[in-house]
């Protein structure tokens, strides 16, 4: 099984997906004790494959290979290093804590869990595949596995505008893959020999006019998933009208694949493109900063405030990628990790308010930290961590990119730092719509948050508390092949 | 056995054939028109024998030829026979003018 | 081992707070003994250390704690003089207070929460205190404002509270935000964050400054001032402070006047030798401290919210702190910091006794307290006196020597300034004195009352501090802390003036004199004055319209942007998105037009050609047998007939 551990977080959560489709409809029980023991299981893998895992070395590391379609040279060609594996661990517990959360939501979807249990688990081995494949058909193929799963699961479980959210979100981001395909088929027709193999790929010499156009081919799949401004909209809708626990997934897990993309693919692929295009990139991740951040400022609905604010954060992860330095990378990778936990905790958060009040309109809301003080120290825990309050894991991200892009460029950091004023403008000005004032008497009934809804929480706030306090904990773990991928990127 | 010409063997076949043809074209009842077959088939059997008997050197080629004709109309016989009793359960009926399913 | 102990200074305030925001629903009075025990243990862990650096050692350790590229960025503690002496200060006053506030939050409901953030407050500050780099300065410094935000905003039922407390970590962080980008900038000039590093480097600057990159290091020291500005409550972000006055009276004490923003000075302070090295940036801070000074004691001529007047006291009094940094007096602004802390401290601490003891906060509504709650009065006019800077107490000498470093190094207008400034805030103070103390009660149903000796004996406890502390920094020591100050940053002294004394003690004189004419004698002169300055009054008691210029010019257009944004969001770029959607729908419609009716018409037309055609031939399929059979019978007879030619 050592041999094998990544095709064994890939594929456990199918096996569980095949065995919920043979228990009874009626089973609720079991099936989710199945979903819930499956990501544990993932989980508790993904935690074997840490101690396994060699922090110091800069390569692909527990690389799996065969033979796939061998006419094509397609292969099942797996491993990680630094930058996939610290989204494999994120993704493994955002799972399991949104599995968590997705037990007291779906029941009241007139008891659809069957599917949708199969489906969760379905999204999860996609996900898993897109983080660990290194051939690059493979990698489509993962990614298009995501966007089956994740359509049925808004289009079915969602709020009143479930179909268009989800409609929009497949169309919007198909496009952009469809993109990314022709831009891979052209890589494997400009290799010689023609492969996908990223291993092989990334050292091979390429024209550049080639990497530019294939860098913009991949930048628009990359881009919509970010999602980087203008290709955000989707985000919003999809995020409004998706389940609790499926918005934590989005926000926690699917945004990251985009800059995971650019980390893995675009940049190590097209070296000379990507210095071409750091001025656009600066350019695009200040405007999604402050655009995000203003936009997110001007909200009345929680979750949207919440959704705006992640492609204001997302700008953070652009703008420590286009700094192409050491703390820019750091920095970028960091807060990929960083953002997932948090925001993720804000959803969840979200929902936990949502479930007891039935509406998300902020200026409904007031005076519930009183009545329910143990929600506000949660909800004011992680806004303070997406604000970026020192000693929590969101400062140290923000700061590693800030220093990262100021060696880049003084203007574009200056501008950003305007993001940093605006989070803390719409998040406190949320919490204080939310829970201070005087209390609004049609909300006198509602009770605090659960123990259930505390677990959800909790591991949450232990990775960022433990980031934020001490950021070797993970930077060990990344900084190796960051640096690795600097040099292939020839920056001094 | 020599006593009987060639041509009146010929002729009666000729009336026997006719007479199937008739029957063949204007019976309107099934049955009757397997037997009106039959009556053909048989005018083509003397026929055989009487050419074989005439001309042929060795005249048990056309008996032996006769014998097949016989034996191959007897299973189409019961083949015919046994599409009637299907039609006649379905249909209830074994007359030929009442089954025009394949009509334009 | 003689000093590592030492980071159990901010750890065990820490522990309070941890134990105090899980268990404090099980521990109700009990929080606040857990606070004052670890902020007590800290104070005997701290003092110690203090005397041995006040002997003149010097610790320092790091670990690290992050890679910044290649360069390890290390946390550790350094204690030097300036260290020490904010870590004798903030453990001294700040246990004071929190026994103090034992007494005065008693019955809170939320009163294990309240403890919780004031222990969190006292282990950030501490950090912020003993820390060796920018970086995790900075990090308390966020955290302290965190409490800040928490405290203010605690009555946070009361709308009031709640907008105060907004405002003033958004004001702050504005100031924050500058100096983010300002150790950025350092770090990029010369790659370290350690301030005992950045020492060396620039007192190595003096002998060649084109070493340096003079601009970037300009820019770094105006960016790193920018927080001193947002924390310290400088013009033009001071309007934070005296809307801080809705956190509890204790809070108002401990964050709002003796610890937290002077954190902003320490800032300049620890940052001394960056300033020293950059051309143009010393009379920047002057100008805004003396600005600060004077605009905000001018304020709090005409304030009458007890806790406000004392507000704008501490700004302007800050100012005066700047103004000493801004004038190349690290002494004397660090020395006045100190004093300033612990007669601030007592006012604050003495107001809130009155508002516990009468539950008003309105001055006018008070009056001749001093008989029914005497010990409150008496600690409170020491205080003041002190403020005032009459001699011998602590301000007089702390004042005194930034008086004379702007006389000194020929800043008249400065000079001139300050002095002015300083008898307006012997006025304000004891036209407050005079107004809640003495006189005859004005509002009958105010019942006062003394305090509890819980809250008492911190108010004596800082008395004697108001009244001793300023001896070290006196010619009685010789001005033993000036001296000790300088060991660590090289800066110009002064000799001491007999006249710059004099003119202090004058205008302390006067003002305290006038003060007791119009609020005592003659009532009727207030009114007149204000009625023959008209603009000025009115300037005075709308604080200068600050709050309205920027709510009008800053804060409306900012979220009218956001509104905009937000449309344009909706409509432009979201309208993009659905328009291609709705365009390719238009187009399927189309393409489905021309398949059902071109492309599936021409196959249709074929099928119905051929239908018709058919209907001639299809007659001869009758469905009778036997009219099958007649027709092979007849071609079988033509065929005959011409096989044998007939």
């Amino acid at each position: 099984m050592t041999s094998h551990i990544l095709s064994w977080i890939i594929f456990t959560p199918l096996i569980g997906a095949f065995i919920i489709l043979f228990v009874p409809k009626n089973a609720t029980h079991c099936i989710k004790w199945i979903a819930l023991s499956t990501t544990g299981i993932v989980t508790a893998l993904t935690g074997y494959a840490l101690t396994l895992f060699q922090p110091a070395q800069a390569g692909f590391q527990m690389m799996e290979r065969a033979s796939w379609i061998p006419q094509f040279g397609v292969q099942y060609l797996l491993g990680t290093d630094g930058i996939s594996f610290p989204m494999v661990f994120l993704t493994a517990i955002i799972s399991l804590v949104a599995c968590l959360a997705s037990f007291p939501h779906v029941r009241v979807k007139e008891g659809r869990e069957k599917e949708y249990y199969f489906l969760y688990l379905l999204l999860e081995t996609g996900m898993m595949g897109t983080f660990l494949a290194l051939d690059l058909f493979l990698f489509y193929v993962l990614w298009e596995v995501v966007l089956v799963p994740m359509y049925f699961l808004i289009g079915i479980w969602g709020g009143p505008r479930r179909e268009y959210a989800a409609i929009k979100f497949f169309l919007y981001t198909l496009a952009g893959s469809l993109f990314m395909l022709l831009g891979i088929l052209g890589v494997y027709f400009a290799a010689a020999p023609h492969t996908f193999d990223m291993t092989l790929l990334v050292g091979m010499p390429r024209g550049l006019l080639f990497q530019q156009i294939v860098f913009m081919a991949f930048f628009l799949g990359f881009a919509i998933k970010v999602p980087i401004f203008p290709f955000h909209t989707w985000l919003p809708d999809a995020h409004v009208e998706a389940p609790t626990p499926i918005s934590v997934i989005l926000a926690g897990v699917l945004l990251k694949m985009g800059t995971y993309g650019f980390f893995r693919f675009s940049y190590p692929l097209f070296p000379d493109a990507t210095h071409w295009f750091q001025p656009a990139m600066a350019v695009l991740a200040i405007v999604g900063i402050i655009y995000g951040g203003f936009v997110a400022l001007a909200q009345t609905d929680f979750k949207k405030m919440v959704a705006y604010s992640s492609v204001s954060h997302m700008g953070f992860v652009l703008l420590g990628l286009a700094a192409l330095n050491a703390n820019g990378f750091r920095g970028a990778m960091l807060q990929m990790f960083t953002h997932g936990t948090i925001t993720g905790g804000l959803f969840l958060l979200v929902g936990v308010l949502y479930d007891r009040a039935h509406t998300r309109e902020l200026n409904d809301f007031g005076g519930l930290g009183v009545k329910m003080p143990a929600y506000a120290g949660f909800l004011t825990f992680f806004a303070l961590a997406s604000l970026g309050l020192p000693g929590l894991s969101g400062f140290i991200s923000e700061f590693l990119a800030l220093l990262g892009s100021y060696q880049y460029s003084k203007v574009v950091t200056g501008l950003s730092t305007i993001g940093i004023l605006l989070a803390a403008a719409y998040l406190l000005y949320m919490i204080q719509r939310v829970l201070l004032g005087k209390l609004n008497p049609k909300w006198a009934g509602l009770g605090d948050i659960k123990f259930a809804e505390v677990l959800t929480l909790a591991p949450l706030m232990v990775l960022i508390l433990g980031i934020g306090v001490y950021p070797r904990i993970i930077l060990d773990y990344m900084i190796p092949t960051l640096d690795g991928l600097l040099k292939a990127l020839k920056v001094s | 056995m020599i006593g009987i010409p060639l041509s009146h063997i010929l002729i009666f076949s000729l009336i026997l054939f006719a007479i199937g043809v008739y029957g063949a074209l204007v019976r309107r009842n099934i049955i009757g028109i397997l037997i009106s077959i039959e009556l053909m088939l048989n005018a083509a059997n003397i026929n055989l024998i009487a050419f074989s008997k005439y001309t042929s050197l060795s005249p048990e080629t056309g008996q032996i030829f006769a014998l097949f004709v016989m034996a191959i109309a007897a299973t189409a016989a019961a083949v015919g026979l046994a599409i009637v009793l299907a039609l006649y359960r379905v249909r209830k009926t074994v007359q030929a003018d009442e089954v025009n399913l394949l009509k334009w | 081992m003689t000093s590592d102990q030492i980071i159990w200074v901010p750890l065990l305030p820490f522990i309070a707070f941890i134990v105090n925001i899980l268990a404090g629903r099980w521990l109700k009075n009990r929080a606040a003994l857990c606070s004052i025990a670890t902020s007590s243990i800290a104070c005997v862990i701290a003092l110690p250390v203090c005397w041995k650096v006040f002997n003149g050692a010097h610790f320092a350790h790091q670990g690290t704690w992050l890679m910044l590229g290649t360069v390890p960025l290390k946390f550790g503690y350094l204690m030097d003089p300036l260290s020490a002496t904010l870590l004798f200060m903030v453990t001294i006053v700040g246990t004071l207070i929190q026994i103090y506030a034992a007494g005065y939050m008693h019955g809170d409901p939320r009163y294990s929460r309240f403890f919780a953030y004031v222990s969190l407050f006292m282990s950030a500050m501490l950090t912020l205190v003993i820390s060796d780099n920018y970086l995790l300065f900075f990090m308390s410094w966020e955290i302290m404002g965190l409490c800040s935000y928490l405290l203010i905003g605690f009555y946070f039922e009361k709308a009031s509270a709640a907008n105060a407390s907004l405002k003033a970590f958004l004001t702050t962080r504005i100031g924050d935000i500058g100096f983010l980008l300002g150790f950025l900038t350092l770090f990029t000039a010369i790659g370290t964050l350690n301030f005992a590093q950045m020492n060396t480097i620039m007192a190595g600057a003096h002998g060649g400054p084109d070493a340096l990159n003079t601009g970037l290091l300009a820019l770094a020291a105006l960016l790193i001032f920018c927080g001193t500005i947002g924390k310290s409550a400088q013009f033009p972000l001071h309007v934070w402070l005296p809307d801080a006055m809705e956190g509890p009276t204790p809070v108002s004490a401990l964050i709002h006047a003796a610890t937290m923003v002077a954190a902003g000075v320490f800032l300049v302070a620890r940052s001394f030798s960056l300033f020293m090295v950059v051309p143009n940036i010393l009379p920047i801070v002057t100008a805004i401290g003396t600005i600060t000074a004077f605009m905000a004691a001018f304020i709090a001529l005409t304030q009458n919210d007890i806790k406000r007047v004392l507000a704008y006291s501490t700004i302007s009094q800050l100012g005066y702190m700047v103004t000493a940094m801004g004038l190349s007096g690290l002494g004397a602004g660090t020395f006045h910091l100190i004093t300033h802390a612990f007669f601030k401290a007592l006012l604050f601490l003495g107001a809130g006794s009155v508002i516990h003891g009468a539950h008003v906060q309105d001055i006018r509504e008070m009056g001749g307290l001093f008989k029914k709650m005497p010990q409150t009065a008496i600690t409170f006019i020491i205080a003041s006196l002190a403020l005032s800077g009459v001699p011998p107490l602590s301000g007089f000498w702390s004042k005194d020597e930034i008086l004379l470093a702007a006389f000194g190094s020929g800043n008249f207008l400065v000079f001139g300034i300050l002095l002015l400034t300083a008898f307006m805030t012997a006025f304000y103070m004891f036209r407050l004195i005079f107004m809640t103390f003495f006189g005859t009660a004005r509002n009958h149903d105010v019942h006062a009352h003394e305090s509890p000796s819980l809250m008492t004996v911190p108010l004596w406890c800082l008395a004697v501090g108001s009244v001793v502390i300023g001896i070290p920094g006196s010619p009685f020591m010789h001005h033993w802390f000036q001296k000790f100050m300088a060991h660590m940053v090289h800066y110009p002294e002064y000799e001491p003036s007999a006249f710059v004394m004099t003119c202090s003690v004058v205008v302390a004189a006067f003002g305290i004199g006038l003060a007791g004419v119009m609020y005592l004698g003659q009532k009727h002169w207030a009114a007149a004055v204000a009625r023959t300055f008209p603009s000025f009054y009115r300037l005075s008691f709308n604080k200068f319209y600050f709050d309205e210029l920027y709510s009008a010019y800053l804060i409306k257009p900012f979220n009218a942007l956001g509104r905009k944004l937000f449309g344009f969001d909706e409509k432009v770029i979201d309208g993009a998105v659905n328009g291609t959607g709705q365009n390719t729908l238009f187009l399927s419609g189309l393409k489905n037009w021309i398949d059902k009716y071109i492309v599936d018409g021409a196959v249709n037309f074929m099928g119905t050609a051929v239908y018709f055609l058919n209907s001639f031939t299809k007659r001869v399929q009758t469905g009778f047998v036997q009219n099958y059979l007649l027709i092979v019978f007849f071609v079988l007879i033509v065929f005959l007939a011409f096989e044998l030619k007939f």
